[in-house]
């Protein structure tokens, strides 16, 4: 178990956090016509909105209650009820997040009371489910938001009353939570591997249907255009089994578990050998079929891939920053190859934390992992695009997850799950690792005749194709 | 920062256009708000002061999806890029410790990195919670001996319009005028050329654009005390007063600069525009008449038709290409404007042009430039763009990047015009990078692919693609 080292700086430089309620608003992006509004100012919405579209290279539907000098005093309740009448109005979204901000909580104000006001003054709008929940940015991080938005969800749209009901016989269905570590290309993933026992997968949030990037016919859509729909969250309670993937859905789980009564497996990653077999052990016990043959083969393809890159990943130092659940994720599976984690930063306190590889992880920023990485001598560093400047001064490759990734195009589309994943990041982190070789100094002999002008004796025809 | 304050600076007397309604200030309407805050503003606005370490007072959320963001190049040092924040937390913020956590902050920022100021930007938690920052950059300036500036630029306050222009209060109230420039070197010296200095107020030097230009104002003998605030240093910022006259390049982001810089220290400025042949060479023009200096009028004439025939040379393959395409411009403020310019220079037709958070006087200015029949467009909603577009018949969308993905969603060509962006058009020598990019996108072989429908779906499917610019579609 990792010592954990608490935040030891009064300023925190190059920010490796991204904030709650951008995190509650990723959420709600996974829901099928949805539109998440921030309570906040409009800067809030602005800044997230930007973060959110360079990440994804997609159109984010974002919007904000706009609060302003005299309602941020005053009271912004009215912003919150005008808001949702003027969204339902316009656009009339199947489900509305609202996730507060630091603005509004330090205010004070009571989201839920607003949303039962809305309730009572606009039952034309009914149709429309609001989901408030309290997500300041003054704790936590993108991916605490993300899961208490995922709580929020299943506390608004599961119907309560009916009771823990088994399962009806002869169900194919599956839920997913699913973290905020996750990319829609890892949900995509998730679900053919759930299909390949012949269960039928339903994912919360479904960013793998909403963010994947893909073209629509409708020239625009103000929108989610994709992701999972009310009906299916109300039809949580119909599968044989939910399986949670991340540590910070433990909560949400809980909820879920409680109000379906379905069992559920948990797994905190689906990263590298050992987490991809418990997770397709888990889809042959649920679905009681033997694993398909192609599965075994992308299995033994990862074990080849394992021993050829052991060479590059065996001893390799590395420094990680990322928020809990993948932090955690990368580090088991880096460690799995013979990796070693020698700088590990985290954006925030987590209970999975505990479970690092590592002597120790500091809740900071991306300044610290800098300064650790340059003591450890880190080899390679595994972090946001942020961290492009720092591994550019410690001069060593970057490998990027987590987020934003605003200068790699399709980060958000990589699959590190399962063994296709994983045999991937293997051979990306290889390249990486062979890109960057240090030779070993060359030493000139004093005994080697005219060794010492060498260089600079030769003629420049051809120079820089090859080394004479 | 206090209501009065706060109309004093929507209250901008230098807008030929001050009237009571501007738009450009609008009241924000909940649920259906575009843009930026008031911290947003005044952030982007002095980021791009490279000596400076820039401290945002508040939670993660302000600081933690906006640092090092934007596209503003540094000649010289790089600490404006490198992000800070108090990263306030709850416990700062129930037990009022966030004043007390900005003051250390102050002072790991000054022994890490040295900086030669430390500027703090206020945010909504810790206005609202009543921190002091003005009290708090006054002791840590005095303990510390490193100049440190408050900008109080909570993001409820308002539009990043008025963001802006609290950045420039900021830098008048508490840094222009606190230095002097150093003489001009004797190894700059040329015999002949008497030395003017200027100011550039506004430019942002995003992606380099202003390189273009720079080796110009050398060439002519005019040394740019500062540019506030594109690859700047606090100490230029310092000596902004002294210079003999300012072109205020982005109209109304930092215009109260200007004017009190006339006002106060008797600096003459103009507005102008780097966008574009005509207004580039305009801008060197109006320098040499607000400087006087009939010497320099001259040699400002010889450049310009130096470097006028160079471009306009070099441009000829690319404008038989461009000239004919019709252009919907949708960016904020000023650049509605200031891109026609450059667009006209190459004999494309601006169909429409968004006003949504132009002033009355930008919007003047575009009546004036373009003409009366011009199509303004105040609704900035996707649906509302795409529309446009197809009614205008426009061949290519020119926004900001929060309109780049509506844009390719829809399957039209872009180019994108904000800050965030990764080429520079400024200039004589951007003219050369725009059309390129102009005809990237316009010419792209991907738009025929992707509007296309399946080779096994016969007809295409509804609604899935617009018209194609310029030939017959299937």
């Amino acid at each position: 178990m990792p010592e954990i080292l608490k935040r030891a700086k009064p300023l925190a430089v190059n920010p490796l956090k991204a904030s709650q309620p951008i995190g509650a608003a990723l959420a709600f992006l996974g829901l099928r016509r949805a539109i998440p509004m921030l309570h906040g100012s409009q800067g809030c919405t602005a800044f997230g909105k930007v973060f959110l579209v360079r990440h994804f290279r997609e159109p984010i539907p974002l919007q904000t209650t706009a609060m302003d000098q005299v309602s941020s005093i005053m009271s912004a309740d009215e912003n919150v009820i005008e808001g949702l009448r003027v969204l339902c109005e316009k656009s009339g979204p199947e489900i509305i997040g609202l996730p507060t901000t630091g603005l509004s909580e330090t205010q004070g104000c009571d989201v839920q009371r607003l949303v039962r006001e809305f309730r009572r003054r606009h039952p034309e709008f009914s149709s429309t489910a609001v989901v408030p929940v309290n997500t300041p940015d003054y704790s936590g991080c993108l991916e605490t938001g993300f899961a208490l938005a995922v709580e929020a969800i299943i506390d608004t749209l599961l119907p309560t009353g009916r009771g823990p009901a088994p399962a009806a016989d002869g169900s194919r269905q599956v839920n997913v939570l699913a973290s905020s570590m996750l990319t829609p290309g890892d949900i995509e993933a998730i679900k053919e591997s759930i299909e390949a026992f012949g269960l039928l997968p339903v994912v919360l949030p479904d960013l793998g249907d909403s963010l994947d990037g893909h073209l629509i016919d409708q020239d625009s859509t103000p929108l989610t255009l994709g992701g999972t729909p009310k009906a299916a969250i109300a039809g949580l309670g119909e599968a044989v089994a939910t399986l949670v993937i991340g540590r910070s859905l433990h909560k949400a789980a809980d909820l879920l578990r409680a109000r379906s009564g379905v069992p559920d497996y948990r797994f905190d990653h689906l990263l590298g050998l050992d987490a991809c077999d418990a997770f397709v052990l888990a889809l042959a016990e649920i679905s009681g079929q033997s694993v398909p043959p192609a599965i075994e083969r992308q299995r033994a393809q990862l074990q080849d891939a394992m021993v050829d890159t052991h060479f590059m990943t065996g001893f390799l130092r590395i420094g990680i920053a990322a928020d809990p659940d993948l932090l955690v994720a990368l580090g088991q599976f880096l460690t799995g190859v013979g990796g070693e984690v020698v700088a590990a930063v985290a954006s925030t306190r987590a209970e999975v934390l505990a479970d690092l590889p590592a002597v120790s992880v500091r809740i900071g920023d991306l300044e610290d992992l800098e300064r650790a990485a340059l003591a450890q001598r880190a080899q390679l560093i595994v972090a946001n695009s942020h961290a492009a400047p720092s591994a550019q001064r410690l001069q060593v490759p970057l490998l990027r997850a987590g987020f934003p990734q605003y200068d790699w195009v399709g980060g958000y589309a990589r699959t590190w799950v399962g063994y296709r994943g994983a045999r991937q990041a293997l051979f990306d982190i290889a390249n990486l690792f062979l890109g960057n070789h240090h030779d070993i100094p060359v030493h000139r002999s004093i005994y080697r005749a005219g060794s010492e002008s060498d260089s600079a004796a030769r003629a420049p025809s051809g120079a820089g194709l090859v080394r004479h | 920062m206090k209501t009065a304050e706060i109309a004093q600076l929507l209250n901008e007397p230098a807008c030929a256009h001050n009237r009571n309604e501007k738009s450009g200030c609008a009241r924000t309407k909940p649920g259906a708000t575009a843009g930026g805050c008031s911290f947003d503003g005044a952030q982007i606005a002095l980021l791009p002061i490279a000596d400076v370490a820039h401290i945002v007072h508040g939670p993660i959320a302000c600081a933690g999806a906006s640092w090092d963001n934007r596209g503003a190049r540094s000649s010289g040092p790089t600490l404006y890029r490198i992000g800070m924040t108090t990263d306030l937390t709850e416990q700062d913020v129930i037990m009022g410790r966030g004043e007390k956590r900005l003051f250390l902050a102050i002072k790991q920022a000054i022994d890490d990195y040295a900086p030669k100021a430390v500027f703090l930007y206020s945010t909504c938690v810790p206005a609202l919670i009543g921190d002091d920052l003005e009290a708090v950059a006054r002791a840590a300036s005095a303990r510390w001996g490193v100049p440190v500036v408050p900008v109080d630029c909570a993001g409820f306050y308002g539009t990043k319009n008025l963001g802006n222009r609290i950045a420039g209060e900021a830098m008048f109230k508490y840094v222009i005028g606190t230095g002097e420039p150093a003489p001009v070197a004797a190894s700059a010296q040329r015999p002949g050329i008497r030395v003017h200095d200027v100011n550039l107020i506004g430019e942002y030097n995003i992606a380099g654009e202003f390189w273009y230009l720079a080796p110009l104002f050398d060439e002519l003998g005019l040394r740019i005390l500062c540019t506030l605030s594109g690859d700047a240093r606090f100490h230029e910022v310092q000596t902004m007063h002294r210079a003999q006259a300012s072109m205020v390049v982005c109209a109304k982001a930092l215009l109260n600069v200007a004017r009190k810089l006339e006002s106060d220290f008797g600096v003459p400025f103009f507005e102008g525009s780097f966008y574009g042949i005509t207004d580039t060479s305009q801008a060197f023009r109006d320098f040499a008449r607000l400087l006087g200096d009939s010497d320099l009028a001259a040699r400002t004439e010889l450049m310009i038709a130096r470097e006028e025939a160079a471009i306009r040379a070099a441009l000829e393959p690319w404008r038989a290409r461009l000239a004919g395409k019709r252009v919907l411009l949708y960016t904020g403020g000023v650049k509605s404007w200031s891109v026609v310019s450059a667009l006209q220079d190459l004999g494309m037709t601006v169909v429409a042009t968004g006003t949504n958070k132009s002033t009355e006087e930008d919007k003047a200015r575009i009546r004036e430039i373009m003409g009366e029949a011009t199509k303004m467009i105040t609704d900035g909603s996707p649906k509302a763009l795409l529309q446009a577009y197809k009614d205008y018949q426009a061949d290519i969308l020119i926004a900001g990047g929060r309109n780049l993905y509506t844009a390719l969603k829809a399957r039209i060509p872009f180019l994108d015009i904000n800050q965030e962006r990764e080429f520079g058009y400024a200039g004589y020598g951007g003219m050369l990078e725009l059309v390129r990019q102009l005809a990237l996108t316009l010419e792209s072989p991907v738009w025929h692919k992707v509007r296309a429908p399946a080779p096994w779906h016969a007809a295409p499917a509804a609604g899935a693609a617009l018209p194609v610019a310029g030939e017959a579609h299937a």
